[in-house]
């Protein structure tokens, strides 16, 4: 679930009594039958701003946040070239996010609140990444899989009907599609390099195997469905759908290698559907609600992040001697 | 040409590169607002970028091991950053003034270096004197705006100051070939640079309205070009060949 949304019984009932002057909603409708995308000052439904501001600000938290497990392996890059490209793809997540809370705040949320919703609780951000980075190989794993699960969602996301969301995504996707490069050949290197290395790896896909399931969200059985947020592409394609795409393009790549995933009932049906064993969805909830490994850790990052620097956002708001003394 | 002068100029401006490197990218995800994190980062890349060139030309010239080996095997002692760099990244305001003086010294490093007789670091001088101008910009921007945004922001701007002032001199640590590179006309020199540095540094301390800090000679804290270093960049080297040590022998 990077932008991607899921409800809650109560806020799917919400949203469905949501009444909106009929004459504005066909008109609004209409545009987007046609494939017209929604520019920030156009009309557009209370319930439309709404769920599109909660899953730019969730896609944006989970840039900034997902840069974390990976910004800490910076330091500890084993060569010049992974050590470079680390930065870099780290430094574009952060630029992903910035890019995002600009396109949340043509909605009419400031990214300071934004950011002060994300350290309150009141916003998520991806489940995946309360999970840690143990070693190196997570690395890999993280560039090539989770990356890879994050390019099915936002390139579905991207032809949504909100036009700052999809330009956004459009750049975001291209910059994705070089990490999924850095990923996989960071992968590959693993897979074929000395033992030591490929047991590293088997290691941290076992551990990375079920966060990747939980990724796009609960199964469709168990999700409420609005008809309102297809029809208004907000959402586009099920949990399910999603899921399935990211199984049938990555479980042949990983198995190519020689690789193994901890799931003995993991199979391709004949009807071309991925069947996996039960993921935990209790675990899932839990993290979700706050009780995973890294919740606390992460969000007490950003707090440091927001808080322990105020003094310098609040000198550059406030230039209270500006220049006093010429400049030359 | 004297081998081991030269070598030792690149190795210094190679590990310093390397380690303020280090030192920046730990920024990243945790700055004052995105766009310092992407700021730091860029320039991260730009110094382990500049220190891969430096090794690379001490490899393909001198003959010595490769960019990594040489990044990421080499001892504490093998070393020969100075202090400044090594320093943790404390606070933001630490931060920024570290990068203000350290780019000052590297700008002018490179523009006295695009005239080197060594070839290949004249052609590298001049293409990295285009990246470090950014990085000035940067830091200088950042101290004004900073030097008279409240009374909290130009506190913490003049105590970094006063605090990293010994340890930037310290850049300036003369080695014992000096006068061999300078006469091999390799490089301008430690003295000259410090000259031009300081009169470019004081005049925008002192245009913010900061003061600039006077050190005596006996409190510069020297050592790191001799192999000499602060207690912070052992911690560092472990933690930048953490990965490579679990399996020497393995490509990463």
């Amino acid at each position: 679930m990077y932008g991607n949304t899921s409800l809650t019984a109560e806020e799917a009932k919400v949203l469905n009594a949501s009444v909106e002057d009929p004459q504005k909603l066909e008109a609004f409708e209409a545009r987007i039958t046609r494939g017209e995308k929604i520019e920030p000052g156009d009309w557009m439904p209370e319930q439309y701003r709404k769920q599109l501001i909660r899953m730019i600000e969730q896609h944006a938290h989970s840039e900034i946040v997902g840069a974390l497990p990976e910004g800490t392996w910076i330091t500890r890059a084993p060569n010049f070239k992974r050590k470079l490209a680390l930065i870099a793809k780290v430094q574009d997540e952060i630029g992903h996010g910035q890019l995002l809370y600009s396109a949340a705040e043509t909605l009419g949320k400031t990214r300071e609140q934004m950011l002060m919703d994300l350290l309150s609780g009141k916003s998520k951000y991806s489940n995946v990444f309360n999970y840690p980075a143990n070693t190196w190989a997570d690395m890999a794993v993280i560039g090539f899989l989770v990356d890879g699960a994050a390019i099915v969602n936002q390139i579905i996301n991207s032809k949504g009907s909100y036009g700052p969301y999809c330009r956004a995504l459009e750049r975001i996707c291209y910059e994705e599609s070089f990490h999924l490069k850095q990923g996989h050949d960071n992968f590959v290197y693993l897979a074929t390099g000395t033992p030591v290395q490929r047991a590293m790896l088997q290691e941290a896909l076992n551990r990375w195997y079920r966060p990747l399931l939980h990724f796009f969200g609960p199964s469709d059985r168990d999700s409420q469905h609005s008809e309102k947020l297809m029809k208004w592409r907000v959402k586009l394609a099920s949990n399910d759908d999603m899921r399935n795409q990211f199984l049938d393009q990555y479980v042949p790549k990983i198995y190519e290698l020689g690789l193994t995933l901890p799931d003995p009932e993991l199979k391709k049906g004949d009807d071309g559907i991925w069947v996996f064993g039960d993921p935990d969805w209790d675990e899932f909830k839990r993290v979700i609600n706050g009780d995973g490994p890294c919740n606390k850790e992460r969000i007490e990052v950003r707090r440091y992040s927001e808080l322990a620097h105020r003094w310098v956002r609040e000198a550059l708001l406030n230039p209270n001697e500006k220049y006093a003394i010429p400049m030359a | 040409m004297n081998t081991e002068a030269i070598k030792d100029l690149l190795y210094k401006m190679a590990d310093d590169a390397l380690v303020i490197g280090h030192r920046n990218s730990e920024w990243t995800g945790i700055g004052p607002m995105l766009e310092e994190d992407l700021a730091f980062s860029s320039m991260a890349q730009d110094k382990v970028g500049h220190s891969q060139a430096l090794y690379q030309i001490i490899h393909t010239v001198f003959g010595e091991r490769e960019p990594d080996v040489l990044a990421f095997q080499r001892s504490e002692k093998e070393f020969k950053c100075c202090q400044l760099v090594e320093l943790p990244i404390g606070e933001y305001d630490f931060s920024l003034i570290r990068h203000f003086l350290f780019d000052h010294a590297e700008a002018l490093r490179y523009e006295m270096l695009t005239t080197s007789t060594l070839m290949p670091l004249a052609q590298l001088a001049k293409k990295v004197r285009g990246e470090i101008k950014y990085h000035v910009m940067h830091a200088d921007t950042f101290l004004k705006q900073l030097a008279n945004g409240s009374e909290e922001s130009k506190a913490r701007m003049q105590a970094s100051l006063n605090y990293a002032m010994p340890y930037a001199l310290g850049i300036f640590e003369k080695s014992a070939f000096e006068d061999t590179l300078i006469g091999e006309g390799v490089f301008g020199g430690e003295e000259k640079l410090q000259h031009l540095w300081l009169e470019k540094v004081t005049g925008i301390v002192t245009t913010a309205g900061l003061q600039m800090p006077q050190v005596d000679e006996a409190k510069i804290i020297y050592g790191g070009r001799k192999g000499f270093h602060s207690e912070y960049l052992k911690s560092l080297l472990d933690e930048m060949t953490e990965v490579t040590r679990i399996d020497p022998s393995a490509e990463w």
